[in-house]
């Protein structure tokens, strides 16, 4: 009877064992099971997977709607379809037309929500049960680095969408990972002439800022610039993302004996400080003598549509313009006006490059392996893609290229014509030692 | 004195905003006895009336941006101005205050609708049940909005003569204090209909049975009365009230999509520390609440308790139950 009570404890002692172990080892994701012979989801058929992984829901959605329309314009191309857009330009390129290493680029798309950890699932969804051999997309820092990061974890290629924060290539860097977008710290360096020339060097600055890692990033960079400036900085107070309501954060700013407010706000955030902020007649009071100031460290136009005439004459920076003049600039907006009736935003542009340097990547590598495209986009130089000569830096995998100082538009010509580029900043301007920002890159996944 | 002062204006209009939600919430609370999670919607449908009048008001007439090639560029004048000059420009400058006109029987329509569309069949349900139905509603509507208008706030402009800001520190001796005039307008719209709402209620014979069946609605029905519609009827003028509060917060805070859901949760925790169905405490928490909201992010404060302002609704939400369960003026 013992023996037998024994012998049925035991097995259930060793089936519910057996269930854990089982359990956990079906828990575990194939991708992150190394394989020393081959690489994550290397393509079997003829057709190659492509992860686009955008905000489709929640307060970037219209920008993540904008990145969609772009990789499906640069997927077209990749095929040989549409008039081949920033392909035409692009210098120098392998890309022949026909896919990528002949096989016919298709896609899945995930919704990041804005969210990191939605963002994660659906960047892993991409890759376990859609194969996807690079995940690209984004319109957030903490979406950018959490997602880098998976990408490393499961050894796939991330070409980052819009992400501004210094960390993505600084602290948060990874192997894996690639930047296209310009940072803050180039933001600072590229606004900090401009505001000198125009508000002079004894100013008093106020900072509200947004709490999260791109918020902070801004608001150092452009603290280190404008007091390298000889500004004095009065306060930098962090705001919650999605305040929605920011009076309690800007009254304080009227009577602080700040003559400039720089609001390190992006996206709707931006549309209601800014918005608010000209309500309590900030723009149009005079404090030790100067006129008062609002700048915008980060501009994109698709936001300034929903901040009206309150952007008008305030000075920001952006990657990249659809009013730019250069051949590869005129080809994508060409492109992209005639698939869909619009110009493209700063976001669609840097997506669409993304991916086709990734492409262009894998045939000067001649494999979708990573480590091999690492290493073809490391250090790779280009041009013709809108920005001027542009180089992906080997140590921290950042494109240097030219950065825009814009202002809002005080006599538009139309609907779109809401960004005045002021200034094309050129790169040598921006540049920073790649030690600067910190990090590891750490090394190739598959190696 | 004066950074203390202004705290105080804006923590009374921000507070102005969170009453005449949770005046609704509790209003439908206290005569249908639903938890109706789809009332931001209702805020944020009224800030889009608004959008819709100034899109109608703004149909333009368009000169094609010759310099533009690769796409379709216009410069836009509206019909309004090339058709009557100064009288057209003053229309559309006035949008907001037209489209609170316009949004009285509209948000009633919605309101009624909603009411005898969904609302009805879920009176006898468990409070879980409407939360669920009416919190789907609310996501459908908000899904609606966003494929129609997209993502992005649309910025509302108030009339020019009310765009600026008031030098009111002269009134009382001090220097720099200036306040937005349309945010004082808001103030005193918010009173005006907190007001309008409690007198509808105590000073008419509607009001009086409406008061009458929420405290006992067996026996106001034993009266011949039919109870039912009058509730009905509260439920629109609740969708009003929300219509409204979402119409002339539409220059404060240009209207997208999720607005009413960002209202929604801190307007919840008004009726809460209000009292569930207490009007005068849905209206005292607001502006208490929105008051403590405004200093708590004072620098000073933060400097002491840093991230005090995000918690703080919260925090105090949590003190008054424990010490009041049923809320500052809920009756046991």
């Amino acid at each position: 009877m013992s023996n037998d009570k024994k012998f049925t404890e035991l097995s259930r002692r060793g089936f519910i064992k057996s269930s854990i172990a089982a359990a956990s080892a079906a828990a575990v994701p194939t991708v992150f099971v190394s394989n020393a012979n081959a690489y994550v989801n290397a393509p079997k058929g003829k057709t190659v997977t492509l992860g686009f992984n955008v905000p489709q829901t929640g307060a970037y959605a219209d920008e993540g709607a904008d990145e969609l329309r772009a990789y499906k314009l640069a997927v077209k191309h990749l095929n040989g379809e549409g008039d081949g857009g920033l392909m035409n330009t692009m210098k120098p390129m392998a890309l022949k037309g026909n896919g990528i290493l002949g096989k016919k680029v298709t896609y899945a798309t995930g919704d990041t929500q804005t969210k990191s950890d939605a963002a994660r699932a659906s960047a892993k969804r991409m890759i376990e049960k859609d194969g996807a051999v690079m995940i690209t997309g984004g319109s957030s820092s903490g979406v950018a680095i959490a997602v880098q990061s998976l990408c490393q974890e499961a050894g796939v290629i991330f070409m980052a969408g819009l992400t501004h924060s210094n960390d993505t290539t600084g602290k948060d860097k990874r192997r894996h990972g690639f930047r296209h977008f310009f940072n803050t710290d180039m933001s600072g360096s590229a606004l900090g002439p401009v505001l000198e020339s125009e508000f002079g060097k004894e100013r008093t600055a106020y900072h509200l800022t947004a709490d999260y890692t791109w918020g902070w990033s801004q608001e150092g960079s452009i603290k280190d610039t404008t007091e390298k400036l000889g500004w004095k900085t009065k306060a930098a107070v962090r705001t919650p993302l999605g305040a929605g309501d920011f009076s309690q954060y800007i009254t304080p700013v009227l009577n602080s004996g700040a003559d400039v407010l720089v609001l390190n706000h992006y996206g709707k955030d931006m549309v209601n400080s800014l918005t608010q902020a000209v309500q309590f007649g900030l723009r149009d009071k005079n404090v030790n003598g100067n006129d008062f100031q609002i700048v915008v460290p980060l501009f994109s136009r698709l936001m300034a549509q929903g901040a009206g005439k309150n952007i008008q004459g305030i000075y920001g920076t952006t990657n990249w313009n659809w009013s730019l003049k250069d051949a590869g600039s005129q080809a994508f907006v060409k492109s992209f006006g005639a698939e869909y009736g619009f110009p493209p935003s700063q976001a669609a542009h840097t997506c669409y490059v993304q991916t086709l340097l990734y492409a262009n990547a894998c045939e000067l590598a001649g494999t979708f392996d990573p480590c091999g495209v690492i290493t073809a986009l490391e250090g790779f130089k280009f041009d013709g893609m809108g920005n001027g000569a542009t180089e992906y830096r080997a140590e921290d995998h950042q494109c240097f290229k030219d950065v825009l100082v814009v202002q809002g538009n005080d006599k538009p010509s139309s609907q779109f014509d809401l960004l005045k580029v002021v200034k094309e900043v050129p790169r040598k301007q921006v540049e920073y030692p790649a030690s600067k920002l910190g990090g590891e890159l750490g090394s190739c996944n598959n190696a | 004195m004066e950074a203390v002062l202004l705290q105080v204006l804006n923590g009374l209009d921000k507070g102005g905003a969170y009453a005449l939600i949770a005046l609704g919430l509790t209003l439908v609370f206290g005569t249908l006895g639903v938890v109706n999670f789809a009332h931001g919607a209702l805020f944020m449908l009224g800030a889009f009336v608004a959008v819709s009048v100034q899109k109608i008001l703004t149909i333009s007439s368009k000169v094609r941006d010759e310099s533009v090639t690769f796409f379709e560029a216009y410069k836009e004048t509206p019909y309004l101005e090339i058709w009557w000059g100064d009288t057209g420009r003053a229309i559309i400058d006035y949008s907001v205050p037209i489209s609170l006109l316009i949004a009285i029987p509209i948000m009633l329509l919605i309101g009624l609708l909603m009411e005898r569309g969904l609302i009805k069949y879920f009176y006898k349900r468990e409070h879980a049940d409407q939360i669920l139905v009416t919190f789907g509603l609310a996501i459908v509507i908000q899904e609606i909005i966003k494929a129609n208008f997209g993502a992005n706030p649309i910025p509302q402009a108030a009339p020019e003569i009310v765009a600026g800001s008031a030098d009111i520190g002269s009134l009382f001796g001090f220097e720099g204090i200036v306040y937005p005039w349309w945010r004082m307008m808001y103030l005193l719209f918010s009173l005006s209909i907190i007001g309008g709402v409690f007198a509808f209620l105590h000073f008419t014979t509607f009001g009086m049975v409406v008061r009458a069946g929420m405290h006992d609605r067996e026996t106001v029905g034993l009266l011949g009365i039919n109870i039912q519609r009058r509730f009905t009827i509260v439920f629109g003028i609740a969708a009003v009230v929300a219509g409204l509060a979402g119409v002339m917060y539409t220059p404060i805070l240009p209207p997208d999509y999720h607005m009413g859901m960002d209202f929604l949760v801190l307007s919840f925790v008004v009726v809460v520390v209000g009292g569930m169905g207490s009007l005068g405490g849905a209206v005292a928490a607001g502006f208490l609440l929105g008051i403590l909201q405004s200093f708590s992010s004072m620098t000073e404060v933060k400097a002491v308790i840093p991230g005090i302002d995000q918690i703080i609704i919260y925090l105090i939400a949590v003190v008054i139950l424990l010490f009041r369960p049923r809320g500052l003026l809920g009756k046991d």
